[in-house]
């Protein structure tokens, strides 16, 4: 009897879920995110979540196109110096808070003026913001500043309630309170981060699920296996190499997008006494460690051919790579020619700090063999991430394999790491004419000027290669067949319009 | 018995207080600086110092060890640098887990291990005896991250049988909770059947030499009576007390299991925050749990003092 | 390295003492050669202490020979247990791996013996503030859970092999305090050691003869078993990417690689943990037989 109606119950239980549109969406990151203030935050999978849950004033395509999203229209004055930008007046904060001009104004005094914000560099162009009506905003700027678009799609353009971060200060992370079509419903660090939806989004009909479930799985193994099991609707960062398995699954599908980023050997060439020595001192012998690299193979080797090798800080098929200078096929000959010219014909040592995780070392392990061919012998010294930092930073490091994560505009690959007073130039490389070419592209609004500047910088870092560039990462997300509409974005963030489940 | 416990707890203070020193010490010694190890690609240098600041990180050691150890007595561990979140509560946020964990793995153990162990000693001497000696002992040699790892792969990958991980909540969803963690609590449970087992086997052994239990069997009790009845109830008193001191033992093992298995426990946070440096996290687990330890100690001595009716009376 | 044969030296050492002579050195050794499971762990333990010294006259491939065409293949004639992510032959890493693992496990063991051992006896024999000091600081350590104060350690040491038997040894050193002391404690009220003060033999003379020995044998039983421990602990470590480094190999090491690489390799997992396993229950065995052989009650 009870039975029955327990069937019964069951039954109905999964009529309604049928009917009604999938509740819960699951997603697994590869690792927990940090604090949930966008002015605060600093990690990859922190954006992610970002992304569903604070709007930005402006939104990139896929081709990186930079398109409205709580800004409907802007424009540059002639000089560059000054950026007037229209709003949307429909849109709301998940406290009720209106979206407006004064709401922007806060925002970006509050981006600028918190004391732990790490936003600053990234909006230190604008020198004043004039309110001009209830939705329409003028920003204005130091010098032209070909980056300021390209930092609102990011983290310096998320909207968040002025009421709630006013009221919250420096815990605001532990309640965020954005715009996004998804507000902060609860978080377990290390377990989950929950968003609900906000009914109150001004294109609430485009997102499909009830709730969205971030869960940090770190193991690829076990990420994938959710998957497979159910357990989670997508994943991403798929490992390359387990890419055959996850496409060989019917109940998969799998998506990728080239990064923005890159990954390389950074050199000391001139932060503090480590850097005065010969690798820092002769770029012949950087010169001939790139040489000596088979990029392809490492390519095919650690990622089974699906990243893309790369020589530049903008992969091969961004905009910005200068086609001038192709990735450059392995010639051990003439490594060893540039070694002998140095006076090392007899082989000479190199020490590379690696985190010590599975894929850099397998990595250094890689180009430790090829390099060896050639005559440099490299040793490798694997330190923990938070060391390793520390470690460059102080200069305290011969070489250093690291990488970057990349940004929507170029400058944010290049100008701070190649610049003599770059924040993260942490090889010290400085050359005044890379320096004024940087400076050039990152003032001009016209993407040839910028290009050019760009192609004439490459010129000469191909010489100097103070970083060894050696491939970019491929996202990989992999998806259970029955989500449609996931559209893949070189930024690797996760955009929910138009995901759906499909039923059944 | 209670100025027993009084000289316990009093005894325990000095220890604490060392720990509290050794940890803080040893953290403070720990290359690579917080702030910039939380900074990864971000790293503006007048936020580092304002973080620094704010965490009194500039200030000279003994000062920020008092300032911290003042706090933890008011019970403010202070922030995660990380998230934010105050440490005591990701620890009360953590804790439940991993005891969950713990005494699931317990069940476990006891449920495998003491049987086998009486079994063991009745049978002693046998081919039987030899064999669940062995046993015991390979359950006692498997790595147990890597007898995660296995599990993980032929009961999730390959058969698809049981989730590789995770962790649901036991008010949540009560089946769905433990369904959830039998793997893990297995791996964590092995070693710990094979120590019950192992110690209850030598237990029953010196208990059922002993003069009461060959009295019992004169009388011409029937066997599995004088077994269970007289030689088991005297043995337990021992296996009570191993039982409790290998509880804490337990939520330390469990460091590399929610490692593998990514459970949100209390291992799993605190080898995070080893290698993310943070620092308030790390200590506050640390005293935390060695607090935790000998309050289980102190909680072994007085059961055994409890079981055992001789010491009762004194 | 032979095990099975330090009791009968320590036994021959003191033969000349009277009181120690009555000690049945000869029924240990008999018990210990009969008891089957401490035999089979001794020969466990020959064997993996063989092969990681023979590892270089073994007719193996170099384990750190790369072969980029035979990345990751399963076991197959060439490649007896299969290659790893960069084309390495697994089997031969294996055994160059054996090294690491023994090493750490003694070398660990060692260090908390140099430590531990003295410091119990100091404790145990003088008492007093010194013993108050030493036992609280026991305590303290034995409090923070062993493998937590090891992952503490090696990090703060840094990622190494040598820092991570470090941090391993250290993290041991408070159980042989602690059982050192509580044997020294036991023995000094014994009545030969009252005579022995009681005839004016000087604490050093004291100590070497009549303590020290007497410390040794649960210290050896507890050293042996500790060492089975210190190499799951190094593999641990390992595991975590705090133990030894590439491209050296070490089990532990070669866990950690492969878990990345389960649902294509997983005989990258599968081997470096029998072995793991073998080894430490060859200890574990050899612990368990010294035990017995060395219990003067009988079983």
């Amino acid at each position: 009897m009870t039975l029955t109606k327990m069937t019964l119950a069951a039954a109905l239980l999964g009529a309604t879920t049928l009917g009604a549109q999938a509740a819960d969406l699951r997603i697994a990151l590869q690792s927990d995110a940090d604090v949930l203030d966008p002015d605060q935050s600093r990690t990859f999978v922190g954006r992610i979540v970002y992304t569903s849950l604070c709007d930005k004033l402006v939104d990139i395509t896929p081709d990186l196109e930079i398109i409205p999203q709580l800004a409907t229209e802007w424009s540059f004055s002639e000089d560059g110096k000054q950026l007037t930008m229209k709003l949307r007046d429909d849109a709301v904060f998940h406290d009720g808070t209106p979206f407006d001009a004064e709401a922007v104004a806060a925002n970006i005094d509050r981006s600028q003026n918190l004391e732990t914000s790490r936003r600053k560099s990234e909006l230190s162009s604008i020198t004043g913001v004039e309110v001009l009506g209830s939705h329409e905003i003028r920003f204005d700027l130091a010098d032209a500043d070909a980056t300021l678009m390209a930092q609102f799609a990011d983290r310096a353009g998320m909207m968040v309630s002025p009421t709630a971060a006013e009221a919250a200060g420096d815990d605001f992370g532990l309640n965020p309170v954005c715009s996004g079509p998804y507000q902060f419903k609860e978080r377990v660090a290390q377990d989950r981060i929950v968003l609900e939806k906000f009914a109150d989004y001004y294109n609430a009909d485009d997102f499909h699920f009830d709730t969205v479930t971030y869960l940090p799985i770190p193991d690829t193994t076990v990420r994938l296996a959710n998957l497979q099991s159910g357990d989670v609707d997508m994943i991403e960062r798929l490992a390359a190499t387990d890419l055959a398995q996850a496409e060989g699954d019917d109940g998969i599908n799998v998506e990728s997008a080239v990064s923005l980023g890159y990954q390389g050997i950074t050199i000391n060439v001139a932060n503090g006494e480590k850097g005065d020595n010969p690798w820092g001192n002769d770029k012949r012998l950087r010169q001939a460690l790139s040489y000596a690299i088979d990029r392809e193979a490492i390519n095919q080797v650690v990622f089974n051919g699906a990243f893309a090798a790369g020589n530049q800080p903008f992969p091969p098929n961004s905009p910005w790579y200068s086609t001038d200078f192709p990735v450059p096929e392995r010639d051990v000959e003439k490594a060893k020619e540039l070694l002998a010219e140095a006076g090392f014909a007899d082989g000479i040592d190199l020490e590379v700090q690696v985190p010590n995780t599975t894929i850099p070392l397998q990595l250094m392990q890689v180009v430790q063999s090829m390099a060896a061919e050639a005559g440099i012998n490299i040793s490798i010294t694997s330190k923990e991430f938070a060391t390793l930092l520390a470690d460059q930073s102080a200069g305290d490091y011969q070489a250093s394999q690291i990488g970057w994560s990349g940004r929507v505009d170029p400058d944010g690959n290049i100008h701070q790491f190649m610049t003599s007073d770059g924040g993260i130039n942490d090889s010290k490389f400085s050359n005044p004419e890379v320096d004024e070419l940087l400076n050039k592209a990152r003032k001009s609004n016209d993407q040839d000027v910028r290009r050019e500047s760009y192609t004439a910088a490459r010129a000469i870092l191909n010489e100097e290669l103070p970083i060894v560039y050696l491939y970019h990462q491929t996202w990989i997300w992999a998806l259970d067949a029955g989500l449609t509409g996931f559209t893949a974005y070189p930024d690797g963030m996760i955009r929910l319009d138009g995901v759906m489940k499909a039923e059944g | 018995m209670l100025s027993f416990i009084l000289r316990r707890l009093v005894i325990a203070i000095p220890t604490i207080i060392l720990i509290s020193v050794f940890v803080f010490t040893l953290q403070k010694l720990l290359p690579g600086d917080p702030v910039l190890a939380m900074a990864g690609e971000e790293r503006d240098p007048q936020v580092l110092e304002f973080l620094r600041e704010k965490y009194r990180l500039n200030d000279p050691i003994p000062v920020q060890y008092f300032t911290w150890i003042g706090n933890a007595l008011t019970g403010d561990l202070g922030i995660s640098l990380r998230t934010n979140q105050p440490v005591l509560e990701l620890i009360g946020e953590k804790l439940p887990v991993t005891i969950q964990l713990a005494t699931m793995a317990m069940i476990f153990a006891m449920v495998i291990g003491i049987p086998a162990g009486i079994f063991s000693a009745v049978k002693k001497g046998t081919v039987t005896d030899y064999v669940a000696n062995v046993v015991a002992l390979s359950g006692l040699s498997i790595p147990n991250f890597w007898l995660g790892i296995m599990l993980i792969l032929l009961v999730s990958v390959k058969w698809k049988l049981l989730p590789a991980s995770g962790y649901v909540p036991l008010s949540e969803d009560p089946l769905r909770s433990i369904t959830v963690m039998l793997m893990p609590a297995f791996v964590l449970g092995t070693a710990l059947a094979a120590t019950l087992m192992r110690h209850t086997r030598s237990a029953m052994l010196s208990v059922m030499s002993s003069d009461y239990v060959r009295t019992a069997r004169a009388k011409g009790l029937v066997e599995r009576k004088v077994i269970l009845k007289h030689a088991f109830r005297n043995a337990l008193t021992p296996i009570v007390t191993l039982t409790a001191l290998l509880f804490g033992e337990l939520i330390a093992g469990a460091v590399l299991t929610e490692q593998i298995f990514t459970i949100p426990g209390f291992g799993k946070l605190v080898v995070d925050a080893v290698f993310n440096r943070d620092y308030a996290v790390v200590q506050g687990i640390v005293l935390v749990t060695a607090v935790g330890f000998i309050f289980m100690n102190l909680l072994a001595d007085v059961a055994y003092v409890l079981l055992n009716p001789r010491l009762r009376k004194q | 390295m032979a095990q099975p044969a330090t009791p009968i030296t320590i036994d021959a050492e003191s033969a000349a003492d009277p009181v120690l002579s009555a000690r049945p050195e000869n029924r240990v050794w008999k018990k210990f050669r009969h008891h089957r499971s401490a035999m089979l762990g001794g020969v466990l333990v020959v064997f993996f202490c063989a092969i990681a010294l023979l590892a270089p006259i073994l007719p193996i491939p170099d384990p750190a020979a790369t072969d980029w065409g035979a990345v990751r293949k399963a076991p197959s004639a060439a490649h007896w247990l299969g290659t790893d992510e960069l084309g390495r032959d697994v089997l031969s890493r294996l055994i160059w791996g054996a090294q690491a693992s023994l090493l750490a496990g003694v070398v660990s063991v060692a260090i908390a013996l140099g430590l531990g051992v003295p410091l119990g006896i100091v404790a145990g024999y003088f008492g007093g503030w010194t013993d108050a000091v030493i036992s609280r600081c026991t305590e303290a350590l034995l409090a923070a859970p062993f493998l937590i104060l090891a992952i503490a350690l090696a990090a703060f040491l840094g990622p190494s092999l040598t820092n991570a038997m470090i941090a391993i040894g250290i993290s041991a050193t408070p159980v042989f305090i602690r059982l050192t002391r509580g044997q020294v404690l036991s023995v000094a009220a014994e009545d030969y050691v009252e005579s022995a003060r009681a005839i004016g033999l000087s604490t050093p003379r004291i100590l070497r003869r009549y303590i020290f020995p007497n410390v040794l044998p649960p210290v050896l039983v507890q050293a042996t078993l500790t060492v089975a421990t210190a190499i799951i602990a190094e593999a641990s470590l390992s595991f975590l990417g705090l133990g030894q480094q590439p491209p050296s190999p070490s089990w532990g090491s070669m866990l950690n690689t492969a878990k990345n690489f389960l649902n294509q390799a997983p005989w990258m997992a599968l081997w470096p943990g029998i072995a793991i396993f073998l080894v430490v229950l060859g200890f574990n065995l050899l612990g368990d037989g010294l035990r017995d052989a060395l219990d003067p009650r009988e079983h």
